[in-house]
């Protein structure tokens, strides 16, 4: 049993966090939150999760010791918790199945989702097609250039991919897009959030579902080393697969937690999207209050990174919470360090990673070299970057 | 008494019904934001309500998100709207203004501060889209100790629980959505309206709007028959941005007269 029980009953964690909607998705964000509870603890359906885990997404994943990156850098062990290697190829996955087996139980025949880099509307896109449901994938019109092959991906499991123009088209105005959708259509329609954002209950749900991934951790650690890690480092964007790791170690206050943002050009000039790290004020979008890049008049500004999957101008509520209380550090690496790392572990480790856990892979080489050998980094590789080789192909001047 | 309730009250011994016009603030340009409204005024607005531009207005469709983003292209944010509003009463102190945006802009300025604003610039009712009754609680009350009326919105979706909940935080009126979805969407039924008009009016004296699929002056003749007051945002909202400059006011003027005349 854990000490740790945030959200309230009201999706609070600490000040941030809570509803901010529109009065047409109270209705469905209450039917949603009885039903979550009333199926979070049932065994049977705990049960048709794991299995599915299991046997569709090919779960657990291993925890890989980076052995030459390790003798490279000459500090800290550095071990890789292997999400790229689950069925569509990120942590994504985790979330989706949990939230499509939860739309089927509650009746609805349609699914929606928002989508950034890509792998969250794969997931989403897949999970459909598995169980049936008709989905539609809202992406901003920038990240369906960026991310090519994630899109066809999607339309070849049937999915309809929604291009969206309004704002900076990246992945907050697909959030808002999708938002509209549900709202028009909540009757018959799930809205499966990819990230740990959102009105209450989707940061604790989206949670939940990923926490998987810190439970096996928990598990593997100990037979592989002996004991649990000395810090986690994930990569932090809404901050999913990072509470995914997070979570189940919050009470296990001699494990260091450090979430990774996007310090895109450098937080200096403005354009990144690290709202942690540039300590940016607290507001309220999508559904809850939290840090947010924006104006002092509470515009939403524009936000960059070279991952579409970190390009986000918020945070979960819970990393605003983790961030205040201490529990958890936050950092940015720029675009830079992040395709630095990105080519190191291709090179050094024969794995291919997804930009967006790059930037944990860069940190984590910084920190295991101030930290004595015997010490022990675990890092959150929560994707696979074949997605992202077009990206990494144009930065070098190459057309594939 | 608010201006609100007096518009209201001075409306139904006269057994006639409001017609509340929406713009954008700063849409097209904010050099005419104050004329539009006193035009609206001379074409038969009973109250106006003005939109304060966001940058993720996530209850609106795509009509008012591009009056929004011309708002905010001409630099008009929240504090900018609040000026055009104290502009306007310079020769208008008469007429209801409600001003309708999102949680973050105001809490970005702080509610101290924006309800100090806006009490300066005489507005009488705030609609905030993503403000429910729950998180709310503070703003409502500091709004209502400075006699500004909070203005919620009831929907399809609404149980008859959370109606008790809303109408005991509101004041001035009640907005029902008229459908489920974005502003500016398709056609709604009226039948169904009608329904949930007269559930709404169980648990409050209130006036009670209608708003969000109001499209042409056959469905405002039909509104008007079930409610206290028509809302028309997207349909206006369009005249604006497909009007050229100069005919925006001759543009909204027939719109106005047409709908004044279908619900008198």
């Amino acid at each position: 049993m854990q000490a740790y029980d945030l959200p309230d009953a009201f999706g609070h964690f600490g000040q941030f966090g809570g509803s901010f909607v529109a009065e047409t998705l109270v209705e469905a964000l209450d039917e949603l939150k009885e039903m979550y509870d009333k199926f979070k603890d049932d065994p049977e359906f705990l049960a048709e999760f794991h299995h599915d885990l299991k046997h569709f997404v090919g779960r657990p994943s291993p925890i890989y010791y980076a052995e030459r990156l390790t003798n490279k850098i000459g500090g800290a062990k550095i071990f890789l918790k292997r999400e790229d290697l689950n069925h569509t190829g990120a942590h994504k996955v985790n979330n989706t199945v949990g939230q499509a087996l939860l739309a089927k139980r509650m009746g609805k025949p349609r699914v929606i989702a928002e989508t950034g880099a890509g792998q969250h509307g794969v997931a989403t896109a897949t999970i459909a097609a598995r169980l049936g449901l008709e989905c539609v994938v809202y992406m901003g019109s920038e990240d369906i250039k960026r991310q090519s092959p994630n899109v066809y991906r999607m339309k070849l499991l049937g999915a309809k991919v929604v291009p969206v123009e309004s704002g900076s088209k990246t992945l907050k105005d697909a959030l808002n897009e999708a938002l509209r959708d549900w709202v028009t259509n909540v009757s018959d329609t799930f809205y499966i959030i990819g990230t740990v954002a959102g009105p209450h209950p989707y940061p604790m749900m989206v949670r939940d579902f990923n926490s998987v991934v810190g439970k096996e951790c928990r598990t593997q650690m100990p037979d592989l080393v002996g004991g649990q890690p000395d810090a986690i480092l994930a990569c932090v964007g809404g901050g999913s697969n990072a509470m995914g790791i997070f979570y189940p170690y919050i009470d296990d206050k001699s494990v260091r937690l450090i979430g990774v943002e996007a310090a895109g050009h450098g937080i200096e000039t403005g354009m990144h999207a690290a709202p942690l790290t540039a300590n940016s004020p607290i507001g309220i979008l999508h559904g809850n209050r939290t840090y947010l890049m924006q104006n002092d008049e509470g515009q939403i500004i524009d936000t960059h990174s070279v991952s579409a999957g970190l390009d986000y101008p918020g945070v979960g509520p819970e990393h605003a919470w983790l961030k205040d209380s201490g529990r958890a550090e936050y950092v940015a690496v720029t675009d830079d360090e992040a395709l630095k790392a990105f080519h190191n572990l291709c090179l050094i480790e024969g794995i291919i990673p997804a930009l967006e856990s790059s930037h944990a892979l860069a940190y984590a080489e910084k920190l295991a070299a101030t930290m004595p050998k015997d010490k022990i980094i675990l890092v959150n590789l929560s994707g696979r970057g074949d997605k992202d080789i077009n990206t990494v192909a144009k930065l070098a001047g190459l057309t594939l | 008494m608010s201006k609100i309730q007096s518009t209201f009250a001075q409306l139904k011994s006269e057994n006639k019904k409001a017609l509340i016009p929406f713009i954008t603030a700063g849409d097209p340009h904010p050099d005419m934001t104050v004329s539009m409204l006193h035009a609206l005024v001379d074409y038969g607005a009973d109250m106006i309500e003005l939109g304060i531009p966001f940058s993720d207005p996530m209850a609106d469709g795509p009509v008012i998100q591009r009056a929004s983003e011309r708002a905010l292209a001409n630099n008009v944010g929240i504090k900018k709207t609040i000026k055009l509003v104290k502009q306007f009463r310079e020769n208008n102190t008469k007429t209801p203004i409600i001003l309708m945006g999102y949680a973050n802009p105001i809490e970005a300025i702080g509610i101290d501060n924006f309800v100090n604003l806006i009490k300066d610039a005489d507005v009488d009712g705030v609609v905030t889209v993503d403000y429910p009754p729950e998180e709310s609680k503070e703003f409502v009350s500091l709004l209502r100790k400075n006699d500004i009326d909070s203005i919620f919105l009831i929907s399809p979706t609404t149980e008859d629980t959370r109606i008790k909940l809303i109408t005991s935080q509101a004041s001035g009126f009640l907005y029902y959505v008229s459908l489920k979805g974005v502003t500016g969407s398709s056609n709604i039924d009226i039948k169904q309206v009608a329904e949930r008009v007269m559930n709404i009016k169980k648990y409050s004296d209130l006036p009670v709007a209608v708003g969000f699929g109001v499209r042409d002056s056959e469905t405002a003749k039909q509104v008007a028959l079930i409610s206290d007051a028509v809302v028309i945002g997207s349909r206006i909202v369009l005249e604006v941005e497909s009007s050229s400059q100069e005919n925006i006011l001759v543009n909204i003027k027939k719109l106005m007269d047409e709908i004044k005349k279908a619900i008198s």
